[in-house]
């Protein structure tokens, strides 16, 4: 197991959060908080296997946030000092002050055990920050080659890597104090071609992944055996026929249906948006709070968790940003809504006891707000194979891969597209669609799924980039999820619906 | 360490053949409301210092925040180490001409809290008038100041200050089925009369007492200068000439090339940037911090003009580096901060519109856009916070929310009435984009795709 680099623990995190803290404290903060994070990201793009560009960059930082009389207050700094962090505690508890006028609803937090001094550091083997950048630019150049080697069928071929390894100390008023790191990374290719008027591009299906360098290198991916299939998948792809509109069956791949989960269960099931605190923005959700333990979400074989616990989950921590230990927790039990994605202030106001651990900031200048949980749908115990759920379809649809997405404020209808379609005719995959997009409300949807696969078609997928809040804030994601089947849902032709 | 100083020190460590040097300072103040009472809030601070260096034609590119004194010489010296080990950069040119600009030394003034210490309470009284009102109001108030200063080896120092401030303000009805929203761009706050804002809102709430459902289909459509903007920004975020020219866009012709000198819309329509126009003014010169298929590190410091994108309903330029130029042999047109949009017959504000409407609708603002479509620029996205139904020149009710497909270029093609332009704050892109110069505009077929529930 990695450990915490030495470099920053060797950063003066205790001192600083001391001052903070005691400043805090002095000042008449009921609650106080000290965060001092260190995020660093390195971004590779390639175009047609030349490097187009590369950054190497960090933030590093603190951040105090206050209780005074009832009324958050939150600064954040940039010099590492004890004099610093104690000044940035002042405007801390001066914000509380100057927002107290528009303040209405007194803040209250929570309970939760005190964590003295611990520490987490996620599942993996090699710092990416740590292999060469000449040696990652050569891997991503050597597969962009393979593909445009393939003459006359690939005409261009991006790729790209995203590196992220996020190292955080966290102390608060209640004594405890966590420190942990967490690394990720994201490689993306994508061979495209132009074939007489058409243009099209087909996309690796690896998702992002809560894993160090040696994703890339054969562990959790068979990157080589997933990119000798793209030229063939995108030849069949510009040949294929536009799609009909109407309704049909899909059998929805987890490359796909991570992202629906995503926008129609993730987001909607998080209390700060049912509660409201979103409205202006991100929005609302029609799962509204006098509807939990009622609502019917989607068929009884429906069962959604969040956790913050799955290995190499990207949203997987030891400890959220409020100090509250990362657990697992139900979402929709037998179609049922039956939980929230919560944080201390919410889990209170509510009545809902203890949060699970929902709170996050995504660096050191923004406050921790409720962010998105691992949330997965379960697969079947014994459930059937892709094959068997396709087999059980006449007339449909088989989609693989993400691309585009877009629910409304409520999270009501939703509209998505995917990397490929596939007919499916009397059971059996008939050849790729061209021009698709499944349209949908996400009651209907879940309502209509029929089957869930097995363990066997279970695979975890997410994002590095769902935001959310003002300021805007991005968080990384996973949502694992088997193979499911959906019936009559309703495809649009894209082309068709451009007026072309 | 001034930044100016960081700036000087960086250059002059010995190493790589040239570098470029570029140090970001950041304050930032925002106040965040639900239901009429605070949620979040909060002021930080941000300093970032970006080496580029340059060995040959090779490139690396290091940067690190809140860099101390003694940390400085390591930061050059790993971009100096990328640089040496990496292979040529394609877009290596050589580093704009020096020029000194006359305000480099002027210390940085950044922003407070203090910047709403007349906002917050003229919030707190329309939140007790709201409230007596049955209106929740909801929003966000951001006040960022930004100072970029970029030098070069080749003796080029400059910087720019960037004031950058909004409000959005959201009502609601306490069952929350009524939705209204504006918005505004500001320098400062000292501008933002958030009573009057919520006047606005409670007469857009009371036109939504009468609901009228109706189903998807195509509508005439009035868009205001809000919608029009989050159309126009994806639209300019889609113009790169590389993507272009190489088959990938709406504006590749096929066959070949880019669409530059071909005629998108009948309507005499002006899109362009200016970093000088008036109310809407950013950074003059281009920034890149890495390069891309858009921007390049060699460009740093190149300066800005305003620069047609659409001039006369023709496409006239594409976004793009001093490489990509020389490879579609167009000019040399970076992304510059703001956009505005104008018609040269265009008339009239957005009441004018409506009261030239015999049946239509008139959008609030549009939402999660997304596109769908690369090579048509088809596009996704809802309706919010109301769509109301015009008849015989009146806003007669609310209707209920759609979700669109529609193309920003092809609607260009189709407008039959464009307005004045005026300052407006995007709803969808305002994190990213808030510089925007835009007119309402009618479409006569609007394309609902499908009804949403939400409200």
């Amino acid at each position: 197991m990695r450990q915490i680099d030495p470099d920053f623990l060797a950063l003066p995190l205790r001192r600083l959060a001391d001052a903070a803290l005691a400043r805090a404290r002095e000042l008449g903060a009921e609650y106080a908080a000290f965060r001092l994070e260190r995020v660093r990201a390195e971004t590779l793009r390639l175009f047609d296997a030349k490097l187009e560009g590369s950054i190497d960059a960090d933030d590093l930082g603190f951040a105090v946030r206050v209780v005074k009389n009832g009324t958050w207050g939150f600064a954040a700094g940039i010099a590492l000092t004890p004099e610093a962090a104690a000044a940035v505690a002042e405007q801390a508890v001066l914000v509380a002050e100057v927002s107290a006028p528009i303040n209405r609803e007194p803040v209250e937090l929570a309970p939760e055990p005190v964590y003295a001094d611990v520490t987490w550091v996620s599942a993996y083997e090699v710092d990416p920050f740590e292999v060469p950048l000449r040696e990652k630019v050569e891997l991503l150049a050597g597969w962009s080659g393979d593909l445009l080697a393939q003459a006359g069928r690939v005409d261009h071929v991006s790729a790209s890597l995203m590196q992220v390894k996020e190292q955080k100390f966290y102390a608060d008023s209640a004594g405890t104090v966590t420190t942990q790191q967490r690394v990720r990374v994201h490689p993306q290719l994508t061979a495209m071609r132009a074939d007489g008027e058409r243009f099209d591009d087909m996309r690796t299906l690896a998702p992002p992944a809560g894993r160090g360098y040696e994703y890339l290198t054969g562990t959790g991916w068979d990157f080589p055996a997933e990119l000798a299939t793209l030229p063939e998948l995108l030849a069949e792809k510009l040949a294929a026929p536009s799609v009909e509109p109407g309704l049909y069956d899909l059998v929805v791949h987890p490359s796909n249906l991570w992202l629906t989960i995503h926008e129609s269960i993730g987001h909607a099931t998080e209390l700060d948006r049912a509660l409201g605190y979103e409205a202006a923005y991100a929005g609302t959700s029609f799962a509204t709070f006098d509807q939990l333990g009622e609502l019917t979400y989607g068929s009884k074989i429906m069962n959604v968790t969040g956790d913050r616990t799955a290995e190499h989950g990207l949203a997987t921590v030891g400890w959220d940003d409020e100090g509250v230990r990362a657990q697992s927790f139900d979402i929709v039990t037998d179609g049922t809504l039956t939980g929230y994605q919560l944080d201390r202030r919410m889990a209170l106001l509510k009545g809902l006891g203890r949060s699970n651990g929902c709170a996050f900031a995504d660096s050191p200048g923004h406050p921790p707000i409720q962010r998105m949980a691992n949330v997965s749908l379960r697969p079947a115990e014994g459930g059937p194979s892709t094959e068997e759920l396709i087999a059980g379809v006449g007339n449909g649809v088989y989609v693989m891969g993400d691309k585009s997405w877009s629910i409304d404020m409520q999270r009501y209808n939703f509209q998505f597209t995917g990397q490929r379609f596939y007919r499916i005719v009397d059971g059996r995959l008939a050849g790729q669609l061209r021009d698709v997009a499944y349209q949908a409300t996400t009651t209907d949807f879940w309502r209509s799924m029929d089957a869930v696969g097995g363990p066997q078609t279970y695979v975890l997928g997410g994002a590095f980039n769902c935001g959310k809040g003002q300021p805007g804030q991005v968080a990384p994601v996973s949502h694992g999820c088997p193979t499911a089947r959906f019936r009559n849902v309703r495809i649009l032709n894209t082309v068709q619906e451009g007026g072309k | 360490m001034t930044p100016q100083e960081t700036v000087e020190r960086a250059l002059a460590l010995p190493g790589a053949d040239d570098r470029v040097v570029i140090v970001d300072e950041g304050s930032s103040a925002n106040l965040r409301f639900a239901g009429n009472t605070l949620t979040t809030n909060g002021v930080a601070r941000s300093a970032r210092l970006t080496v580029i260096s340059i060995a040959g034609a090779g490139v690396g590119v290091v940067s690190r925040s809140a860099v101390r004194d003694d940390q400085l010489a390591d930061v050059v010296a790993a971009a100096d180490a990328a640089a040496r080990d990496a292979r040529p950069s394609e877009d290596a040119r050589p580093l704009v001409d020096g020029f000194a600009q006359a305000d480099w030394d002027a210390p940085v003034e950044p922003t407070s809290i203090d910047v709403f210490a007349g906002f917050a309470p003229a919030l707190g009284e329309t939140f007790a008038t709201a409230e007596a009102s049955g209106r929740r109001l909801y929003g966000f108030a951001e006040h960022l100041v930004n100072t970029v200063f970029v030098g070069t080896s080749g003796g080029l120092r400059r910087r720019y200050d960037q004031p950058t401030g909004r409000l959005e303000l959201n009502a609601k009805s306490p069952d929350m089925a009524r939705s209204a929203w504006t918005g505004v761009a500001t320098k400062d706050f000292s501008d933002v009369d958030v009573a009057a804002l919520d006047g606005v809102l409670a007469r857009r709430l009371d036109w939504a007492k009468r609901r009228v459902d109706l189903p998807a289909g195509r509508y005439e459509t009035i868009l205001p200068p809000t919608a029009v903007s989050d159309l126009m920004i994806y639209l300019y975020w889609s113009a790169g000439a590389r993507d272009a020219a190489d088959g990938r866009t709406v504006f590749s012709r096929p066959g070949g090339g880019t669409q530059v000198g071909e005629r998108l819309s009948e309507a005499p329509i002006r899109l362009f940037s200016d970093p000088r126009h008036p109310g809407v003014e950013c950074v003059d010169f281009a920034v890149a911090h890495t390069s891309g298929r858009e921007q390049s590190v060699f460009d740093n410091g190149l300066p800005l003009d305003h620069t047609d994108w659409i001039s006369g309903g023709t496409l006239s330029n594409l976004v793009q580096t001093r490489h990509s130029a020389e490879l579609t042999g167009l000019a040399a047109t970076p992304q510059i901060d703001n956009l505005i949009m104008e018609s040269a017959t265009g008339a009239g504000g957005l009441d004018d519109l409506i009261a030239a409407t015999e049946r239509g609708l008139l959008l609030t603002c549009l939402w999660y856009i997304r596109e769908v479509d690369p090579q048509s620029l088809l596009l996704t996205g809802l309706t919010r916070d109301g769509v109301y139904l015009v008849e015989n020149g009146e806003v007669v009710g609310e209707v209920n929310n759609f979700r669109f497909n529609e193309s920003p270029v092809d609607l260009l093609g189709r407008l039959t009435q464009v307005g004045v332009s005026e300052q407006t704050l995007p709803r969808e892109w305002n994190d990213y984009f808030t510089r925007a110069v835009m007119p309402p505009v009618r479409v006569p077929d609007f394309n609902m795709s499908t009804v949403s529930q939400a409200s």
